[in-house]
C-alpha cells in the first residue's frame, strides 16, 4: 500500500490520474473500518485532508457550495438556515466524534443507499460538483446515485464540491433506527416545501438499491396543493391527500430484507415518515409563512 | 512510513508504519501510549477517543499518514492539558455552577465524595484532571475500558458547554459506549466537573 499526500487540489486529481485505482480517504469513517477489517487493501491510499479548500463553504444567492469535507457538525452549526433539512440529516449521523470527521462528500463517494445526507440532498436539490484532470463538470444529485454503492463518478474524478439549493421554505428529515445515536438507519425519508416554485420534493434513504425521490407522490401533491389553492390559502391538508401522499411515497420504494428490517416494514416506515414529515413541514409554513426552522 | 506528529505536547516520530494503519495502533502499538482503548475498530465505541488539533475523533478511524504535522492529545496528556488551559484561560470557564435539573445525585451529596487521586494507579504520582477526579468521586468507573474515551469526549465537552443540561451531557457522550455503569454515575461524574469548574471561577 501507497500513501498519497496531496498538498493542493491539483495535485490530488494529479495523483488521481496517475493512480485511478486510489481510494480517497478524508473523513475515514468508511474506509478505515473497511481497512482495519480486512475487508479492502487498496494499493493507494488518497490522503485529502491536506486539501484545505474541502474544508470550506460559500453561501451564495442560490445554493450553497459545500466542501466536500465540510464535516457534519459544522452543518449542523453554521449551515442550519440554509440548509435546514441537511443539518436536520447530519445531526443524526453517528456520534459527534464521527460527525467531526466525516462529510457529504464521503457519503456521495460510498454511495451507500443508507448514507443520512442523501434524502436531504435530493429534497432540497443539488448537483455535485466533482473534477479530473480532463476537466470539472456538475452532475444533477438526481444522476449520481447508480447503483447499491455505485455512483457517476468516473475514475479518475475526485467530488470537489456539493452545490445545494438555499432553502425557500420549511424542510424535514426522519429516521428510523434503533436508538437516537450511533445507528445507521433502516430508513429514512427528506421532504421540502419550495414555495417559491409551489412545489415538494422528497428524498427516500435506505428503501430501494439507490437513494431516489418519490416522483409519482410529488407530482400528486403539487397537483393537489395547486388545486386546492392550498399555498394561498394556507389551509391543513387534508388527511385524504396526506395518506395517498404517504401511500405514493410507500409505493416509490423498492425495499428488501435485512437484518435492519423487512422490505415491507421499510415501505410501511415510508409511508409513516412522508405523513408526518409533510404535515410538520406544512404546519410550518403555514405558521410562519416561510419559516426554515426545523423540528429536531 | 515515517508519520512525525505531536501528542501530548511532545513532538513524536514514529518509524515503519504501515500506510493502513491507524492513529490508534501508533499511539498504542508504537509510542507506548496504551490509555487510548481498543475496542471496536468501527467508531462504533468511542473508546479510543482523542482530540486532533483540539477536535474530539475515533483515533481507530484516522490514517496515521493523515496525522502527519499534526497535533494530538490522549488521555494521558489530558491532566496536563486541562491544567494549560486553566491557568492560560484559553476557554470561557464562567456562568456560574451547574448543577443541572432533575439528575441522580445531588450537588451536596456528591460535594462529600473525595478519593484521593495521588497513588500510583490512578495518577502516577500527577494531579489528576478535574474530570478524572470527578469519575472518582463519583464512582462511574467500573471496568474502566470506556472510561478514557469518555473523560476525553465529556473534557472537550466542559471546555466547550461550561454548564451544560442534562440532554448536551447525553449527546455529548453518545458516541461512548459503557456496558458495565448504565452511565447513571457517569452523568452524576460530569455534572460534579461542571458544578466544580463553576464554582472554581
Amino acid at each position: 500500500m501507497d500513501f498519497l499526500r496531496p498538498a493542493s487540489w491539483e495535485e490530488a486529481l494529479a495523483a488521481k490520474a496517475e493512480h485511478p485505482a486510489a481510494v480517497p480517504i478524508a473523513g475515514g469513517t468508511d474506509v478505515m473500518v473497511e481497512i482495519n477489517f480486512d475487508h479492502r487493501r487498496p494499493e493507494y491510499l488518497l490522503d485529502l485532508n491536506r486539501v484545505g479548500d474541502l474544508d470550506e463553504w460559500e453561501v451564495g444567492e442560490e445554493s450553497v457550495r459545500l466542501g466536500a469535507s465540510v464535516p457534519y457538525s459544522t452543518i449542523m452549526d453554521r449551515l442550519r438556515a440554509e440548509l435546514p433539512g441537511l443539518a436536520l440529516a447530519s445531526h443524526t449521523v453517528a456520534s459527534p466524534q464521527i460527525r467531526n470527521r466525516g462529510g457529504v462528500g464521503g457519503n456521495l463517494g460510498t454511495a451507500s443507499p443508507a448514507g443520512d445526507a442523501h434524502p436531504a440532498l435530493l429534497a432540497a436539490g443539488a448537483e455535485v460538483e466533482v473534477e479530473s484532470v480532463r476537466g470539472s463538470r456538475l452532475i444533477p444529485i438526481d444522476a449520481f446515485y447508480t447503483g447499491v454503492k455505485r455512483n457517476a463518478l468516473a475514475a479518475d474524478e475526485l467530488i470537489r464540491a456539493v452545490h445545494i439549493k438555499k432553502a425557500d421554505g420549511p424542510q424535514q428529515f426522519s429516521k428510523v433506527g434503533t436508538r437516537n445515536a450511533m445507528v445507521i438507519a433502516v430508513c429514512a425519508f427528506g421532504l421540502a416545501l419550495h414555495p417559491s416554485s409551489r412545489t415538494v420534493r422528497t428524498g427516500i434513504g435506505s428503501a430501494a438499491p439507490t437513494p431516489v425521490r418519490a416522483k409519482a407522490a410529488e407530482e400528486f401533491l403539487n397537483a393537489a396543493l395547486e388545486e386546492g389553492g392550498f399555498w394561498d390559502n394556507g389551509k391543513i391538508i387534508t388527511p385524504s391527500v396526506a395518506k395517498q401522499f404517504a401511500d405514493l411515497c410507500a409505493a416509490a420504494c423498492n425495499p428488501i430484507d435485512d437484518v435492519r428490517g423487512t422490505a415491507s416494514y421499510r415501505r410501511h416506515a415510508v409511508g409513516v415518515m412522508a405523513r408526518r414529515t409533510l404535515t410538520w413541514t406544512w404546519e410550518s409554513y403555514r405558521g410562519t409563512a416561510a419559516t426554515t426552522e426545523g423540528v429536531a | 512510513m515515517r508519520v512525525s506528529f505531536t501528542v501530548n505536547g511532545r513532538p513524536q516520530e514514529a518509524d515503519d508504519v504501515w500506510e493502513g494503519e491507524s492513529l490508534l495502533y501508533v499511539l498504542r502499538e508504537r509510542l507506548g501510549l496504551p490509555g487510548s482503548k481498543n475496542a471496536c475498530e468501527q467508531g462504533e465505541c468511542g473508546s479510543c477517543t482523542v482530540r486532533l488539533d483540539g477536535v474530539p475523533v475515533c483515533s481507530c478511524l484516522v490514517a496515521a499518514g493523515q496525522v502527519e504535522g499534526r497535533d494530538v492529545v490522549t488521555v494521558e496528556g489530558l491532566a496536563d492539558y486541562a491544567k494549560q488551559r486553566a491557568e492560560h484561560g484559553g476557554c470561557a470557564f464562567g456562568a456560574g455552577a451547574g448543577a443541572s435539573g432533575s439528575g441522580g445525585t445531588s450537588l451536596d451529596e456528591a460535594r462529600g465524595w473525595a478519593a484521593e487521586g495521588h497513588d500510583s494507579q490512578t495518577g502516577e504520582g500527577t494531579e489528576l484532571a478535574p474530570i478524572q477526579q470527578a469519575f472518582i468521586d463519583a464512582g462511574a468507573v467500573q471496568c474502566g475500558f470506556c472510561t478514557p474515551g469518555l473523560l476525553v469526549a465529556a473534557d472537550e465537552m466542559l471546555e466547550r458547554n461550561p454548564n451544560p443540561t442534562d440532554a448536551d451531557i447525553r449527546e455529548a457522550l453518545s458516541g461512548n459506549l459503557c456496558r458495565c455503569t448504565g452511565y447513571e454515575k457517569i452523568m452524576d461524574a460530569v455534572r460534579l466537573a461542571a458544578a466544580r469548574q463553576g464554582e472554581a471561577v
